[in-house]
């Protein structure tokens, strides 16, 4: 059992509206990624839902329980710091056995425990180690055992994986993912990594300016975001998006171009519009009849693919490429265009036009 | 005596690699070191006829022309700075006990009340915090002397006047601010996520406190406090003003006591004056490191 729901959270800092109505509904054994830049309150949204952040308004409930005045020992929640903050006169063993130890667990349990942890993460070799004997990835894996020794309520991860090397990162991904399979229970992760987020989440909430912007699967970011922001925050390369306007059944780009409109959209005529296209959802290898005239601008080979630029009147359109496309800057280009996968916001508001039906 | 930082911090390495020669040349070099041996020998000098005058017959004391070399050396003067001339305790050994219970009690004292409230400032959000902590900090900018009169009546109104508890108590009084500022600086360098983490395994903010952040403390406390127990050690006015009597008398106003008499006992005097520098030195010696974190502190990652 472990669910945690945070109602309208908000909490500034002098001038700083951190936390500005922050929403969130954690269900038991899921995990559950807040995805945001630096700055959209992720890390204080959690800390909020630990305790350690005293709040302006909102409340927080675990398990159904208002645990808004609780302290953090009574939340009984696990934490994984992004800096660690493993105690550095304590040895590995110390560090991860001290929340068994505050709750008063024998001696013998302790060792157990530990042991189970330390075979689970594969750190059996560094118990004996004080933290600055250990490199990044080690401190990591131990702070991650500290959190999981205990069975709490919930673990709440605050960029865990941010301090570590490329490499590291995507092994402890997986890593993560059997955890938390092998352990259930439910995981509230702190990023602002998309690809994390898309990979390891079964719920998304994304997060911008103290507000959540969006909650859904990894799927229903990606493919149906809520606004134009949510759509340029997640996914890489980053969506094109083209002013235009609907006339009868036709969608004129402010550059001149004119593609079908899409059945679904429902914005009368003439209201300025923004078209979203991602990278895999055009080509400039495929033919079609629905396609936009333009000219290439530039090409980045990335090994596994490459992401042509380009150039559709004074707007650019990422679209993505086999890897040994060629093209020099100036080409004429006629992109695809897969209409049934473009994105059609409303340039005031920012919000996606009706998706139902897709 | 006072300490000074100088004193306090092992010299520079010499076996490093010749610093690069400066404009000027050679010559620059000569002034310079003349300079500085000029300087060394002006401070250093009394605190060498004091260590001589300690160890010098008396005759020698008093030769005219002063003796810097043969002399007769003598440990009676340190003798009698214990020992008083009929046999028991000397008058100046309670006077040093004195000192030693004042020094300590208010330097515990301070301590006891400084760390928390430096950890506090530190680690929690409150109403004007920079002004309270300036406040703190102003209750030093002016000189003891200044409230020497208005603390002699409130003590005298309170029977504190001629108490070793008034001289702990008026210690610890300037010893606080001093504790508090120095301590917040050790405390902040303490990353307050240990006390989060602490927490969240289940520990109140207190436990947290003393099982993790206390800990990472204890160099900065020990070289806080032997800063605030040199002071106390030290303190002259406020000894002089409000004590008299020889129960509750330290040390410094009693040395100061031995001069003025018709006769000066320079031996004596000497004597007890290294004898009340040596604890400073072997203070200041054992938290040497600790004491120039403190000093630079701000400047030097540790």
């Amino acid at each position: 059992m472990g669910t945690v729901e945070a109602h309208g959270l908000r909490k500034a800092f002098g001038d700083v509206q951190a936390l500005d109505g922050v929403d969130l509904d954690v269900p038991d054994g899921s995990f559950f990624v807040v995805l945001g830049p630096s700055g959209a309150g992720k890390t204080t949204t959690l800390r909020a839902i630990a305790g350690l952040e005293k709040l302006d308004g909102g409340s927080v409930h675990l398990d159904g329980r208002d645990a808004t005045d609780d302290t953090p020992a009574a939340r009984d929640l696990a934490m994984v710091f992004q800096s660690y903050a493993l105690y550095p006169r304590q040895t590995a063993y110390d560090n991860i056995a001290s929340p068994l130890r505050a709750r008063k667990a024998s001696a013998s349990d302790i060792a157990a425990a530990v042991e189970q942890v330390a075979t689970l993460l594969h750190i059996e070799r560094l118990l004996k180690r004080r933290p600055a004997q250990m490199s990044g990835g080690e401190m990591q894996r131990v702070a991650l055992a500290r959190a999981l020794v205990r069975r709490p309520r919930a673990f709440l991860m605050d960029e865990p994986l941010t301090n570590l090397d490329l490499k590291l990162r995507v092994e402890m991904r997986t890593e993560l993912t059997r955890i938390h399979r092998a352990l259930g229970g439910t995981f509230l992760y702190v990023t602002n990594d998309q690809v994390e987020a898309l990979s390891m989440a079964d719920h998304v909430a994304v997060l911008k300016d103290g507000r959540v912007q969006q909650v859904g699967t990894p799927a229903d970011v990606y493919e149906r975001p809520a606004n134009q922001w949510v759509a340029g925050f997640v996914g890489s390369p980053r969506i094109s998006l083209l002013a235009c306007r609907a006339e009868g059944d036709r969608l004129v780009g402010a550059q001149g171009w004119s593609l079908p409109r899409p059945r679904w959209t429902t914005a009368e005529d003439g209201r300025p519009l923004l078209l979203g296209l991602r990278a895999e959802d055009v080509s400039v290898e495929r033919r079609g009849d629905v396609a936009l005239a333009g000219e290439v601008y530039a090409l980045e080979p990335l090994g596994d693919r490459t992401v042509v630029d380009v150039k559709v009147g004074s707007e650019l359109v990422k679209v993505k490429a086999r890897p040994h496309v060629t093209g020099t800057p100036g080409d004429r280009v006629s992109v695809t265009v897969d209409l049934d996968r473009a994105h059609i916001f409303d340039a005031g508001t920012g919000l996606a036009l009706s998706t139902a039906g897709r | 005596m006072a300490i000074t930082i100088d004193e306090a911090v092992p010299g520079p390495a010499t076996d490093d690699a010749p610093p690069a020669r400066r404009r000027g040349g050679r010559g620059r070099m000569v002034v310079e070191v003349l300079l500085l041996t000029a300087l060394a020998v002006a401070m250093l000098f009394p605190v060498l006829w004091m260590l001589e005058t300690s160890i010098k017959e008396n005759r020698d004391v008093y030769a005219v022309p002063a003796k810097f070399f043969g002399f007769d050396l003598t440990l009676d003067h340190y003798k009698d700075v214990f020992v008083a001339r009929g046999g028991g305790r000397s008058d100046l050994s309670g006077s040093f006990l004195n000192s030693v219970v004042v020094a300590g009690a208010s330097t515990v004292l301070a301590t006891v009340l400084g760390v928390p409230a430096a950890w506090a400032y530190s680690r929690f959000t409150l109403k004007a915090k920079k002004d309270q902590l300036f406040f703190i900090l102003s209750t030093r900018f002016m000189p003891p002397v200044v409230v020497v009169i208005p603390i002699f009546l409130m003590y005298r109104t309170l029977g504190l006047i001629d108490t070793k508890l008034g001289l702990v108590l008026i210690y610890a009084a300037f010893n606080v601010p001093f504790t508090i500022w120095m301590m917040k600086g050790f405390v902040d360098e303490v990353p307050a996520e240990y006390e989060d983490a602490a927490m969240l395994d289940g520990y109140t903010r207190l436990q947290a406190f003393w099982r993790v952040t206390l800990p990472l403390l204890v160099p900065g406390i020990a070289a806080t406090a032997v800063f605030a127990l040199i002071f106390s050690w030290n303190e002259f006015v406020f000894a002089v003003f409000l004590t008299s009597s020889q129960e509750v008398r330290t040390a410094p106003p009693a040395i100061a006591g031995l001069i003025g008499g018709t006769t000066v006992d320079w031996g004596l005097v000497a004597a007890s004056a290294v004898v009340f520098a040596v604890p400073v030195l072997v203070f200041a010696y054992l938290v040497r490191k600790h004491l120039v974190a403190g000093v630079t502190l701000g400047a030097v990652r540790r």
